[in-house]
């Protein structure tokens, strides 16, 4: 569990960081708090010829309210935000931190990290598409923004390109009534299915869930008439598969609960 | 004062002093294998087999020679080693013996079999070098399961063990059992398998290894339970006189028995090590540790048990069939778990009637050891989800039930012809279920709308088996005895030796009080030597429970001898008898008002032997050994849980946890409570999380803890812990051994808590560990 040689380059700007991708190409990966791409790389599972550090770069470590929007840099990491008084507003991004990793994890890990590594359980990931966050990059021909119902792709493939960074992951609308849950085994181990929920999303409540696809899966169920609870409906709505150990049956039931005690929490709210 | 007398009146056992080792520990100054660097030391990794079952067709290791950083790379022939081999004095019809190979030769047989070791100037160009590695494999049909090693025709993991069958006994068989379950008036019936375990001590396995040209001797530094029976394997493994080797063990992090066998890769390491004449380190790394060494655990049983109306217990009719994985271990082969679960599964109770036979089988899987508690978590198990499925079958509560079978006169010969000596089996029962009941736990379980159970397991474990024990499993190496040596300075101050040693029990702190104690003598004055073969004449390290019931008595025994040495000189000096003598308990001895302290006597004992009384030996030591005398001695216990389930998810969550546990005489308390908790976790952790999978191929599923799910202090509830104390009669200090009873407890407690809880869904659970998705549906039927 030793990984592979690599070289060891560190940025200190966006531009910086940008050059070096640009440079190195697909053999760099970019490495900012390193909680998934170190254990790949120990396991020889990922064997990248260059890293670029990116947490000596300014700027990027910043929680920022501009209006109604909320702007986090891509370097915060997980506990920071889980730390942070973000207001009634945007307290599903602090609450959800809960469910993170452990401790160290969250310490050391970062959002932006976590939104380009695009694991379909990831805490960031559902977050992201519930609330129709845009992942700001920059590349050499300089920013864009990218929806991130658009960005993820599959697991670990997103819409960055090679030569681009993530600098900034904006949160445009407040989501007061919003609320995210997911169960596994065991403490802090990736979900076996995770549920967000916000109610307040455009075009009407919204549910996203993680464990069920290659990638999140955004459902808007149609409650109202209907005597089935929302978990009952997104359940039934949902392909789920079947896997040894875990049944599609038994994830299917997961996904009810969990959608049902992520909307009674929102709901509370 | 005598002997008896410190015993009685001792400060130091019974107290929970500061652990003497924690200084260290708790600084981080402690020394553990990976702590050791040597000048020009390299580090060795290991090319392991890819496959489950094949032959290997060809060892290409130019490749990894020319790798940058790599200094060499040995392969079976290259290395020449003997085999290890583990023997039964038992015949052919009952035990078979296999060779393991140090590295594999023609065949490998589980995936991360050592195939090759590669030494490089550090452990990344080790890795490297393993990559460069060329083994052509003839893949065979892997055997993946204990049904398929013993179905008809099935292929052969070791060609001289008939339908793959390593051990085969049948102990015991009671005259009349037919009759017995044909007239009774409940049989219950459990069929039962236990997963596949790692015993996952924190500190992996390690070695630092080299040839000293001065002493003329292989050095190794190692990270095991057992340092005198590494030294005899790898002495005959690499042809030395067993002299030339001397095996230490520094800090250890853990063993739980996974250590107590000799491991194939510290033998591969140090021969390495001696080809070289350079320093070697092998540190095992995470996922060689959950793929590729010695696992446990896996069982399957089929139990019957047949009970009278009024709810006595008839009979236990039990098939146990252990996976013992790809080869037997050493020294204690394939036969520790079946020869354990065959000995001892009539358990706390007055069994009449007793059929069993027991196998150990092979597989395509990772060899497995010993594991804290060895077969009984999972017999435990058994039996008491036979009393729980009697209990209800005869409409009775499973408490009272056991209560009416509980052995409650001592000494008790079992139907197993095993003697158990006095216990508190049945006060301990008593004792948990009044503090659930005080607590309130039995009106939480009575709640509407929570699925709330409680489980209780009552059991006993025999810690601290004597060679007499040993020998009636018909081990062709049998442990037992612990010898001791102790040594008095010209301060005054002790050295003692013990053949047992501590992965993490305290022994530096629990043999320095027994010490104290015996010879007045402040703990702190008190230095125990142990995992050293150079220092110490021949020890069994520490399993089994056996560390302060076996090694603590022999201390003590060497302790008032070199008490009575004292006297006897003191006496010559001070022109007395020596039964005018006594040790004053404040380091010296006294007679009437005159008093020489231990440093007079040392004086003269060393400096102005002259004066010593004719015929006795200069110096100031004494040596004494100690063995159990018949079957040994049992702690007990019983354990209750409190679960909740959640429909909704399947999920269990351990409200309450409660432990009487009733170990004789605690030396120190704390330390007590410690190996209570610590086992309670591993137990629950079988019982709730932890699993080695392999797939169809024997591909192992779990190579990381995102996979193996040892539980966290997330899952882990406080455990209340309630103390009764039964001296032993016969160890010296009046304990009773304290390693293992926590882990085997847990598993039968917690099981029949979640069963509990599922009472009114018609589902009963009996595997582990136990799925979420099973209670999941059995709660989903029920809603």
């Amino acid at each position: 569990m030793k990984p592979a040689a690599f070289s060891y380059h560190r940025a200190h700007s966006v531009a910086g960081a940008v050059g070096l991708l640009t440079e190195l190409g697909e053999d760099a990966k970019v490495i900012a708090g390193g909680q998934s791409l170190v254990a790949m790389m120990n396991f020889r599972l990922a064997r990248p010829e260059h890293l670029i550090d990116i947490t000596h770069v300014d700027g990027l470590s910043g929680i920022r309210r501009d209006g109604a929007a909320l702007h986090l840099g891509a370097l915060v990491t997980h506990r920071a935000v889980e730390r942070a008084d973000l207001g009634p507003e945007f307290r599903v991004l602090s609450e959800a931190m809960a469910w993170v990793g452990h401790l160290p994890i969250r310490t050391r890990g970062t959002v932006g990290g976590s939104i380009a590594h695009s694991d379909a359980t990831a805490e960031w990931c559902l977050l992201a598409v519930l609330l129709d966050a845009r992942i700001v990059a920059e590349g050499p021909a300089g920013r864009r923004e990218i929806a991130a119902g658009e960005f993820f792709l599959g697991p670990y493939t997103t819409a960055l390109e090679p030569d681009e960074l993530i600098v900034e992951i904006v949160f445009p609308r407040p989501a007061p009534r919003a609320a995210l849950t997911e169960y596994a085994d065991r403490k802090g181990d990736f979900a076996i299915v995770a549920a967000a929920v916000d109610l307040d999303a455009p075009g009407g409540p919204r549910v996203v869930l993680g464990g069920v696809a290659p990638t999140p899966v955004s459902v808007a169920p149609r409650t109202g008439a209907g005597s089935r609870s929302p978990g009952e409906i997104v359940a039934a709505a949902v392909e789920v598969r079947d896997e040894p150990g875990i049944s599609a049956h038994y994830r299917r039931g997961l996904v009810r609960t969990l959608v049902d005690r992520a909307w009674a929490e929102a709901a509370a709210r | 004062m005598n002997e008896a007398a410190f015993r009685k009146d001792g400060a130091w056992v019974g107290a929970s002093v500061p652990r003497r080792e924690d200084p260290r520990l708790l600084a981080g100054r402690g020394r553990f294998v990976d702590d050791i660097t040597l000048p020009g030391m390299l580090h060795a990794q290991f090319v392991r087999s890819t496959e489950a079952h094949a032959e290997i067709r060809s060892v290409d290791l130019a490749e990894v020679r020319a790798v940058p950083g790599v200094v060499a790379a040995f392969d079976a022939a290259d290395l020449d080693l003997r085999d290890i081999t583990a023997l039964l004095d038992r015949p052919a019809a009952e035990f078979v013996p296999t060779a393991m190979p140090v590295l594999a030769r023609d065949r490998v047989r589980y995936v991360g079999e050592p195939v090759a070791i590669v030494v490089a100037r550090d452990p990344y160009a080790a890795e490297d070098g393993l990559e460069a590695a060329v083994v052509e494999y003839a893949p065979l049909e892997p055997v993946v399961s204990d049904t398929a090693a013993l179905a008809p025709g099935a292929p052969l993991v070791h060609a001289e063990a008939a339908a793959n069958t390593l051990v085969d006994v049948s102990m015991f068989a009671t005259e009349g059992i037919e009759e017995t379950f044909a007239e009774a008036h409940t049989v219950v019936r459990v069929q039962t398998r236990t997963g596949r375990q790692n015993a996952l001590p924190l500190e992996t396995r390690g070695v630092v290894a080299d040839w000293d040209d001065r002493d003329e001797q292989l050095r190794v530094q190692t990270c095991s339970q057992v340092p005198h029976q590494v030294r005899t394997v790898l002495a005959r493994c690499v042809g030395l006189d067993e002299k030339r080797v001397r095996v230490t063990v520094p800090d250890m992090g853990g063993g739980f028995g996974q250590k107590c066998v000799v491991g194939r890769e510290e033998i591969a390491a140090a021969a390495a090590a001696l080809r070289l004449r350079r320093p070697v380190k092998w540190i095992e790394d995470r996922r060689d540790a959950l793929t590729a060494s010695f696992l446990a655990r896996e069982q399957r049983y089929d139990v019957r048990a047949a009970f009278s109306a009024d709810g006595e217990i008839l009979g236990i009719d039990a098939d146990v069939v252990c996976d013992m994985g790809a080869y037997s271990c050493y020294p204690f082969t394939a036969g520790i778990e079946p020869l354990m679960a065959s000995a001892e599964m009539p358990s706390v109770y007055t069994v009449p009637a007793y059929r069993v036979r027991a196998r150990a089988v092979t597989t395509n899987k990772a060899p497995t050891a010993p594991y804290r508690g060895v077969s009984r978590p999972q017999y435990v198990m058994v039996v008491e989800r036979l009393f729980e499925k009697a209990a209800r079958a005869l409409g009775l509560d499973a408490v009272e039930l056991r209560r009416r079978n509980l052995i409650t006169t001592f000494p008790y010969t079992g139907v197993n012809a095993v003697t158990y000596d006095p216990g508190s089996y049945l006060e301990s029962l008593d004792l948990c279920e009044a503090t659930l009941r005080e607590e309130g736990w039995f009106d939480r379980r009575a709640e509407p709308g929570r699925v709330v159970g409680i489980g209780f397991a009552c059991f006993s474990e025999r810690t601290g088996y004597g060679s007499g024990a040993f020998a009636q499993r018909r081990m062709a190496v049998v442990p037992g005895f612990d010898l001791s040596q102790i040594t008095m300075d010209l301060d005054g101050t002790v050295a003692v030796t013990t053949g047992t040693l501590s992965h993490g029990q305290s022994h530096e702190t629990t043999m320095a009080q027994i010490v104290a104690d015996r010879l007045g003598l402040p703990y702190e004055r008190v230095k125990i030597v142990q995992g050293d073969t150079d220092r110490i004449t021949y020890g069994w390290g520490s399993f089994a429970s056996r560390s302060i019931t076996i090694g603590g008595s022999a201390v003590a025994a060497a302790s008032v001898k070199l008490g009575e040495r004292l006297r006897e000189i003191a006496a010559h000096l001070l022109g007395t008898d020596l039964d005018s003598t006594a040790l004053d308990g404040d380091g010296g001895v006294r007679a009437g008002d005159r008093r020489l302290s231990y440093a007079e006597l040392a004086d003269v004992a060393y400096l102005r032997s002259h004066l010593l009384p004719k015929g006795l030996d200069p110096g100031l030591s004494a040596t004494a050994s100690f063995d159990v005398d018949g079957d040994g001695t049992f702690s007990n216990a019983t354990h209750g849980v409190v679960v909740e389930l959640d429909p909704g998810t399947g999920g269990v969550r351990i409200l309450r946890y409660v432990c009487v546990e009733d170990c004789g005489v605690a030396i120190h308390p704390q330390v007590v409570e410690g190996q209570a908790r610590g086992g309670i976790a591993q137990g629950i952790a079988g019982a709730l999380f932890e699993q080695v999978t392999y797939d169809e191929a024997g591909q192992p599923q779990a190579p990381s803890f995102m996979e193996y799910k040892v539980p966290t202090a997330a899952e882990i509830p406080d455990v209340r812990i309630e103390h009764l104390e039964t001296p032993c009669a016969f160890t010296e200090s009046g304990a009773k051994g304290a390693g293992e009873g926590g882990t085997i407890g847990a598993p039968a407690a917690v099981l029949n808590a979640v069963n509990d809880a599922l009472r009114h869904t018609g589902t009963e659970l009996d595997d582990t560990p136990i799925p979420r998705e099973s209670i999941f549906r059995a709660l989903e039927v029920g809603r």
